[in-house]
């Protein structure tokens, strides 16, 4: 007990320390504060918040003349059948990644924190984090194009077992090209999930671990008891990453499939970019607006799930 | 008894092996998934483009039977690479814009973004908490959102289909202030009270103790930053026009189907800086993959 009331001390004055004790220390520090902040923050106001505005305000005109229309511009693309679709693509490949992602991430990290010294195969997973979308473009068409090797290989597996003839299901023209984008997303996003749940695991004391076993519990419990609780936070950095990275999926699927891919991986970005090509700028204005909007509502409510959970 | 004992001991360690040898395999085998791709690229990039054709004929006529490959080729040739470095200045241009803007934006959120870092780690302040929220929603912004934005004030600027375009935005972003802020968090701000009672500036402190100490998350937000931009495909697609400006990410996918070879021998290329700045800066990437769970 008086070990954690110290700490919490200690904690507290490295707080005082950050914000200076007394009046003219405290004016010399916030003076240093403002100019070290000072580039960034003109910066990000004149490229970012300014600009921003302005568009809140484009949302409530027309493209053209720049009349006023009221909520017209929210009215139009809720009834926009591209839009709509492009919301319901990008919620439903958001909903079946990230699970799937944290899962993998989670299953990998476990398996390789049971390994001493297993930075060979982190650095495998890690690696398709450094390669750029464009080079692998070709490989994704010549693995899931119809006379590809996914094909190929199903077909061998159908002549080895007997169970069915060959296969030609074409991967990027039907509804299969959503599952084409599920699985480039983990190939390219395992990897930095694993490190962090490795992270998270290591992080755990070994006394707990340790004082588990020694009061009977076996491996199944020490994982559901100790471990999992534990990694609480590590959950929420990586759901809220994997969401960050979830939207660059855009470029594999532009790549692949070009501005108009088949229906059901027309996500949003598309959408923005060919709003912005057709100088559309009403409708992405207000759209912005609607999924900034949405966003930052979501970022605020896991943050506070965040705070509760610490 | 004793023997029966030993008996089970030596079975509990065997099936300790033995699961653990299970376990190797069921990460093998995603790894080895994993790395087909660039296989497939390498092998590709030294195969001759008869041979190739031939193996990929079945998909581009889209008729009878399947891909074929070889690991090794049976005519192997470097006449792609001959061709993409000593035959195609395009190639050139390209990948000296794709070098120029990564080097540009790195330097400019050096700039920028490490000072900010350090004002929000080593200095607490009213408001600081609030402002630091706010660039985290911004930085998880995606490019989509803030798109309109940045093309508005870039026209104003007369900056559009210049390179500029691609990098101011890109200097002022978030994340490596969020990546940094890690690294600098974690110093003990009882060393700079030191500092400030020997009489250093608060300058003196960021740059003699501050950036030594603190380098991990600077280093880690330069290689991610790095394999990022390197990437770069949405910000050139909307605001360059003229096709010689664009980066070496935008180039590949030009290259038709016919030219598997010399395609697959560019993407090698194009893979090339990015892997060596993967191996070098693997510890300080895994760190700042760490830091950017870091949350306060």
């Amino acid at each position: 007990m008086f070990v954690i009331k110290n700490r919490t001390n200690s904690l507290h004055n490295v707080e005082r320390l950050r914000a200076g004790i007394g009046g003219k220390r405290g004016w010399r520090r916030r003076r240093a504060f403002f100019l070290f902040l000072l580039p960034s923050f003109a910066g990000v106001i004149l490229f970012v918040l300014l600009p921003f505005l302005d568009v809140v305000k484009r949302s409530f005109q027309t493209a053209v003349t720049g009349e006023f229309t009221g909520i017209k511009n929210y009215g139009v693309i809720f009834h926009n059948q591209a839009f709509v679709l492009a919301v319901k693509n990008t919620a439903r490949f958001t909903l079946v990644c990230i699970p799937l992602l944290v899962l993998a991430g989670l299953l990998v990290a476990f398996t390789l924190s049971r390994f001493q010294n297993a930075s060979l195969i982190k650095s495998v997973y890690l690696f398709p984090l450094a390669m750029p979308t464009a080079t692998i473009v070709l490989v994704w068409k010549m693995v899931f194009y119809r006379q590809g090797f996914l094909n190929l290989f199903l077909t061998k597996i159908g002549e080895l077992t007997g169970l069915w003839g060959s296969v030609t299901t074409d991967y990027l023209g039907t509804g299969a090209s959503f599952w084409v984008l599920v699985a480039s997303y983990l190939w390219k996003n395992t990897g930095y999930t694993v490190v962090l749940w490795l992270a998270g695991i290591l992080a755990i004391p070994n006394e707990f671990i340790e004082a588990a076993r020694v009061d009977g519990a076996g491996r199944w419990k020490c994982i559901r008891y100790i471990i999992l609780p534990n990694l609480k936070g590590s959950f929420y950095t990586i759901v809220i990453l994997s969401f960050l990275n979830s939207f660059k999926i855009y470029r594999e699927a532009y790549l692949v499939a070009g501005s108009y891919p088949q229906e059901d991986i027309y996500l949003l970005q598309h959408l923005f970019n060919n709003w912005f090509v057709n100088l559309e700028f009403d409708k992405m204005a207000a759209a912005a607006v609607c999924v900034g909007a949405v966003l930052f509502v979501a970022i605020m409510a896991l943050q506070r799930i965040w705070d509760k959970a610490e | 008894m004793e023997r029966l004992e030993n008996m089970m001991q030596l079975k509990k360690r065997l099936c300790g092996e033995a699961g653990k040898l299970l376990a190797a395999g069921a990460l093998l085998v995603p790894a080895i998934l994993i790395c087909l791709p660039v296989l497939l690229i390498l092998t590709g990039s030294v195969m001759d483009s008869l041979e190739m054709k031939e193996y990929l004929l079945p998909v581009f006529s889209d008729g009878e039977g399947y891909i074929r490959w070889r690991l090794v080729p049976d005519y192997p040739t470097f006449s792609h690479y001959g061709r993409l470095l000593f035959m195609t200045p395009s190639f050139f241009v390209l990948f000296w814009n794709s070098v120029k803007l990564v080097l540009c934006i790195l330097a400019g959120q050096l700039l920028v973004g490490v000072p900010a870092a350090w004002a929000f780690a080593a200095y607490s302040v009213r408001g600081s908490r609030a402002l630091f929220a706010l660039y985290v929603v911004l930085m998880l912004l995606p490019f989509q959102v803030t798109m309109l934005s940045s093309y508005l004030v870039l026209d104003r600027l007369a900056l559009m289909n210049t390179h500029a375009a691609i990098i101011l935005p890109a200097v002022f972003s978030t994340l490596p202030i969020f990546l940094s802020y890690g690294g600098f968090r974690a110093i003990p701000p009882q060393l700079f009270e030191a500092a400030r009672i020997d009489g250093a500036s608060e300058l003196r402190i960021f740059l003699t103790m501050g950036l030594p100490l603190g380098k991990s998350g600077l280093l880690s937000a330069m290689v991610l930053g790095f394999l990022e931009y390197w990437n770069l495909m949405e910000q050139p697609l909307a605001f360059l026009e003229d096709k010689a400006l664009w980066p070496l990410s935008l180039y590949l996918p030009e290259i038709s189907w016919l030219q598997a070879g010399f395609a697959l021998c560019a993407s090698f290329v194009t893979l090339i800086p990015a892997a060596f700045v993967f191996v070098l800066g693997q510890d300080y990437l895994e760190q700042g993959i760490v830091y950017s769970g870091l949350k306060e």
